[in-house]
């Protein structure tokens, strides 16, 4: 496993140059890495697993690919995924989970943007998401992924990600307010928490069945990977 | 937006439900319930705020302000307006999604269909976000009515 760190010291000031009171913008290592593959002129098959975001939308759009948009954050909210396990806890129902979201039988994507999903998905669907993505991914394809380090704490809000630069990020606070307006009751009551935190160790066992896995490091508390299958 | 004159649009009011297949060769407003397949090829369809539509649409343009679940297929533009939900593929020359829309599903931009009146290719004139959305409003507007 190689570590890189940030090129720059103004990288992943998370707090400069905010445009509105919860969207701020960072410099993204990792982002300015895979843009040399969202420049090429090979039409791309890109699926965005965050918030519906029409600059991401626009960006890949704008360079002749292919863009997917599933929220599987909000999809993870569901009432009906609830059950519960053999001990009688609550559980999400992961195997149905499987079978509605991410299915594309006519699609296998070059690159994945999978943003901070797994810091907040629920532990159930974490490892089986991942495998999933694993067999979406063409051989080469990328993921991107954020995950927070220990010092952010359970309390660190959950964003979505705009792209807005060919290393630049806006970081835009997800309004749960109008997340349940579209069927998210649970994030309505609760937000969207932060699930756990991923060491290194943690994050190359469960990309494991990856062939490469890039480490940045930014000022954020934040760790930036790219993934390559 | 504001809901368009009936003159300009035939309109399907908030109280009615269809199920079948539908086709007409004018522009439509839906803002009660249709289940099946609309079919405007070469006219407009807005989906207003109280629409739910469960079809695949085929329209020259489409502006979603309601709940569609389908795929869109528009030989012009797609729009999304801040209360769309959508959940199915869209395959177009332009499409403007606005802050605040709920979409899943594939974005296709054709890039056939250039207009001969030196409009810039499709995928280069994607204008999908909140800063260009009160504007694409505007101009789909303005190409209705040029068409009445």
């Amino acid at each position: 496993m190689k570590i890189f760190r940030s090129s720059s010291d103004s990288a992943a000031q998370g707090t400069a140059s905010a445009r509105e009171s919860n969207r701020l913008t960072r410099r993204s290592s990792s982002l300015g890495q895979l843009v040399k593959t969202l420049d090429s002129d090979e039409a791309l098959c890109i699926l965005d697993l965050g918030s519906t975001s029409p600059a991401n939308i626009r960006y890949c759009t704008e360079r002749g690919h292919k863009i997917y948009s599933d929220d599987l954050l909000l999809s993870s909210t569901d009432p009906s995924l609830a059950t519960k396990d053999e001990a009688g806890n609550p559980a999400l129902d992961s195997k149905r989970f499987l079978e509605e979201n991410l299915v594309f039988p006519a699609a296998q994507f070059d690159v994945v943007f999978c943003w901070n999903l797994a810091d907040y998905l629920d532990e159930s669907l974490v490892k089986p998401v991942v495998g999933r993505l694993w067999s979406l991914l063409k051989p080469g394809g990328t993921l991107l992924a954020f995950f927070h380090t220990q010092e952010a704490g359970p309390d660190a809000p959950c964003y979505r990600y705009h792209i807005v630069g060919t290393d630049t990020l806006e970081m835009q606070l997800i309004d749960t307010r109008g997340d349940a307006k579209k069927g998210a009751q649970r994030a309505a009551s609760n937000g969207f928490r932060l699930q756990r935190v991923f060491n290194n160790r943690n994050i190359e066992n469960l990309f494991r069945d990856f062939a490469n896995i890039k480490f940045f490091l930014a000022r954020d508390n934040v760790r930036e990977v790219l993934v390559v299958r | 937006m504001e809901t368009p004159k009936t003159t300009e649009f035939a309109h399907i009011g908030k109280s009615v439900i269809i199920k079948g297949e539908l086709s007409g060769s004018e522009d439509l407003y839906v803002d009660g319930q249709v289940e099946g397949s609309i079919e405007l090829s070469g006219n407009r369809l807005i989906i207003g705020p109280h629409g739910q539509v469960r079809a695949k649409v085929n329209a020259k343009g489409v502006i979603v302000q309601g709940k569609l679940d389908g795929n869109i297929l528009a030989g012009e533009r797609v729009e999304l307006t801040k209360s769309a939900i959508v959940v199915g593929d869209i395959a177009t020359q332009r499409v403007a999604i606005e802050e605040g829309a709920y979409f899943k599903g594939k974005v296709d931009i054709q890039r056939e269909g250039v207009k001969a009146d030196g409009a810039r290719p499709a995928a280069a004139s994607a204008a999908a976000g909140s800063s260009s959305a009160g504007s694409s409003v505007m101009a789909a507007k303005t190409a209705i009515n040029d068409g009445k």
